[in-house]
């Protein structure tokens, strides 16, 4: 899937498939309603000010807290692992399939293993991959990619989860969600007690204690990550936070952006393996922690999108973004989709690659509002677009005609001109005109035959 | 008091008769209004593009026009919003920025109007919040009040500050899905004839689409509207 077609694809979602529009929407609202609920008592604004200013305290740090991280994780006996590309993680996970002749894993969601492409690699070494998300695993049987960062089967409505899980877990076609869930769970437990490795993000990994934390609310990643004889978590260098006192506000934030709840259902701390100098008496016996660059320092010496790395994942701005709503993830063709990962795809993959994601956007600025770390989304989707043109890369088309409404509004007498000559045009040519065009498809173009103000201001207006 | 009047580029065009019940208004309030005739386009559709040099130029053009300027007064929140808000950082001397305000606005932070009168009695009617009249400027009592206080009963719309889906060029770059965010809006509305905006671009959308759908419905300006709570209706 390629982001270039991000106009094509949303078409035929909202066209061939205008249930996702509805089910994407509804969800969306319901998240939104219980954010509000959710911060309805609190100073959102102190609250957001402070995460803010200590997540760019990270990553204006990011070398110190990294190393600090390191330590204490060695400390504690986990083994470290540094990635600088997606393909580094395949290597490490490689080396950890092979050495342990690992032939079943188990994966509590993660969006940074979609990043780097885990679950087709994996299978490539013949690893058979369960994802234990119970959205995760719905649109693992269906071979789709998440739509959503915290919803990844939003796009998906009940009757959609029923017709798959009749015909892969022979289900009856009409099971209620609790039939669904419990078919679901029963199979799902089999593969936590028969996985040899368990794979976790991490939503934050505290430098002061290297403690990684997760937050979910159906126990499997608590399952994942303690069941399994390894665990491995992979989690993107921009997740730390300094200290231990840190971490409860940080997840309370999270999981308030994101669905409103006061707490994820599950915390999971990951101290260390089990057994370990730490004294943890249960836990893996082994575990890995891989820390994931993949564009991440790039993006970080921008000085004009650094920010972007605040961000915590809570999908807040895809909630809220009305654009989003209109067709699910599926549409950007990229694993971060909505208004942060327009901004943070160009980043990570390159502006090119990505276009025209930045312009997927009407800049209503719905989003600046609810990000729980104050990215000022607008504002670094017109860095993009700003980048886009400089470098060449809008169309010829756009260009001329930009360039030529510039020339004219800087001469008043050419562009009053040009209002009355545009009075003149016949409907049926501007139908026909490009650009005009895309907009007569849905909408009736505008009455332009009227007077201009222009004239009833020379008249006297009465 | 002394206002020049910026009836932007779509005011100008295509809601040349609501502009001019901005100017009736005004005047009605003792506010001497002039027209400087060598305006043109605030330069947000370059702007929201990406298109900076450009954008710049069309700045520079207005602030020029508008230099002698007490207050500038626009019948749209959108461009306010471009000039208040991104002319500082397109300009060495954006001193405009700052004396900009959209009507509505105006009307209730500077002059201190909050009742023009009682035309609109027993109007129903639903009002549809420009994005950035309302996260820019921070406006959205203001047109409310000045309604509300002229009888008018606007009727609550649950998605009555969510984007139609206008957007500039994003309207003709991504027409699938900016033509299904005014659906959206379009089928939440409460039962109403009137939809109220501040912003020609929202009307041009959601009028066109509702037009398109053959909807019985009626797409004024802000202006016309507040100019009929003034003088009653006739």
């Amino acid at each position: 899937m390629s982001s270039h077609d991000y106009r094509a694809r949303a078409r035929r979602i909202i066209e061939e498939t205008p249930e996702v529009r509805e089910a994407v929407t509804a969800a969306t609202r319901t998240f939104v309603d219980h954010r509000r609920d959710a911060y309805a008592d609190l100073d959102e604004i102190a609250l957001s000010g402070w995460a803010e200013q200590v997540k760019s305290h990270v990553l204006t740090h990011l070398g110190d807290y990294l190393e600090e991280a390191e330590a204490r994780l060695v400390e504690r006996g986990a083994h470290v692992h540094w990635a600088e590309t997606a393909s580094d993680v395949h290597q490490i996970f490689e080396r950890i399939v092979r050495e342990h002749g690992v032939q079943k894993v188990v994966k509590a969601k993660s969006m940074l293993s979609e990043e780097v492409a885990l679950n087709p690699f994996l299978e490539s070494l013949g690893v058979e991959v369960f994802e234990t998300d119970l959205g995760e695993y719905i649109i693992q049987l269906l071979g789709e990619p998440p739509s959503h960062i915290v919803g990844p089967s939003i796009h998906k409505s009940l009757d959609d989860t029923r017709v798959i899980f009749h015909e892969r877990l022979g289900t009856p076609r009409d099971a209620s969600p609790e039939r669904l869930a419990q078919a679901a769970r029963g199979l799902l437990r089999d593969q936590f007690i028969t996985a040899d490795l368990g794979v976790s993000g991490g939503n934050f990994l505290v430098a002061e204690t290297g403690s990684i934390a997760l937050i979910e609310n159906e126990g499997n990643i608590r399952l994942s990550t303690s069941v399994p004889r390894i665990h491995v978590a992979v989690v993107g260098i921009e997740k730390v936070l300094p200290r231990w006192a840190d971490l409860s506000t940080f997840l309370q934030v999270t999981a308030k952006s994101a669905t409103g709840q006061p707490v994820g259902c599950f915390v999971s701390i990951i101290p260390g393996p089990g057994g370990s100098p730490a004294g943890e008496p249960d836990g893996p016996e082994e575990l890995h922690v891989v820390l994931v660059d993949a564009g991440r320092t790039r993006l970080l010496a921008d000085p004009k999108v650094w920010e972007a790395l605040r961000c915590v994942r809570c999908g807040a701005c895809l909630n809220i973004c009305p654009v989003y709503r209109q067709t699910g993830g599926h549409a950007y063709g990229y694993v971060y989709s909505g208004p942060i990962g327009a901004v943070v795809a160009p980043g990570l993959v390159g502006l090119e690659e990505t276009l025209p994601l930045p312009f997927a956007s009407s800049d209503c600025g719905a989003c600046a509002d609810v990000c729980p770390v104050r990215i000022p989304i607008p504002e670094l989707l017109h860095v993009w677009r700003q980048r886009a043109v400089e470098r060449g890369l809008s169309s010829s088309e756009e260009r001329s005609v930009l360039s030529l409404w510039a020339s004219f509004a800087t001469r008043a007498r050419l562009f009053g001109w040009a209002e009355n000559v545009a009075g003149l045009v016949p409907q049926w040519v501007i139908r026909r005109l490009p650009m005009l065009r895309d907009w007569s498809s849905g909408r009736e173009a505008p009455p332009a035959d009227g007077r201009t103000f222009r004239e009833l201001w020379d008249k006297g207006i009465k | 008091m002394r206002v020049s009047f910026f009836v932007t580029c779509l005011g100008d065009r295509f809601f040349a008769e609501a502009a001019a019940d901005a100017v009736r208004l005004l005047r009605s309030l003792d506010v001497d209004v002039d027209f400087p005739r060598n305006q043109t386009c605030c330069g947000q559709p370059a702007w929201n593009a990406g298109h900076v040099p450009q954008a710049r130029e069309m700045a520079a053009h207005t602030a020029a026009v508008f230099a002698d300027a007490d207050y500038l007064v626009l019948p749209s929140g959108s461009c306010t919003a471009m000039l208040r808000r991104t002319y500082p950082r397109l300009l060495e001397s954006p001193a405009v920025a700052d004396r900009s305000y959209e009507l509505a606005e105006f009307l209730v932070d500077v002059l201190g109007v909050t009742e023009l009168g009682r035309g609109l009695e027993g109007r129903r009617l639903a009002y549809h919040h420009g994005c950035h009249a309302l996260r820019e400027l921070g406006v959205a009592e203001q047109p409310m009040r000045l309604l509300e206080s002229a009888g008018a009963d606007v009727v609550p719309w649950e998605m009555d500050q969510e984007c139609c889906g206008f957007g500039g060029l994003f309207s003709v770059k991504n027409p699938e899905v900016s033509v299904a965010m005014a659906d959206r809006k379009l089928d939440t509305l409460p039962h109403v004839e009137t939809v109220v905006s501040a912003d020609g671009g929202c009307l041009l959308q959601l009028e066109g689409r509702a037009r398109r759908r053959r909807m019985r419905l009626r797409f004024r300006s802000l202006a016309s509207v507040l100019w009929e709570a003034r003088r009653g209706n006739e």
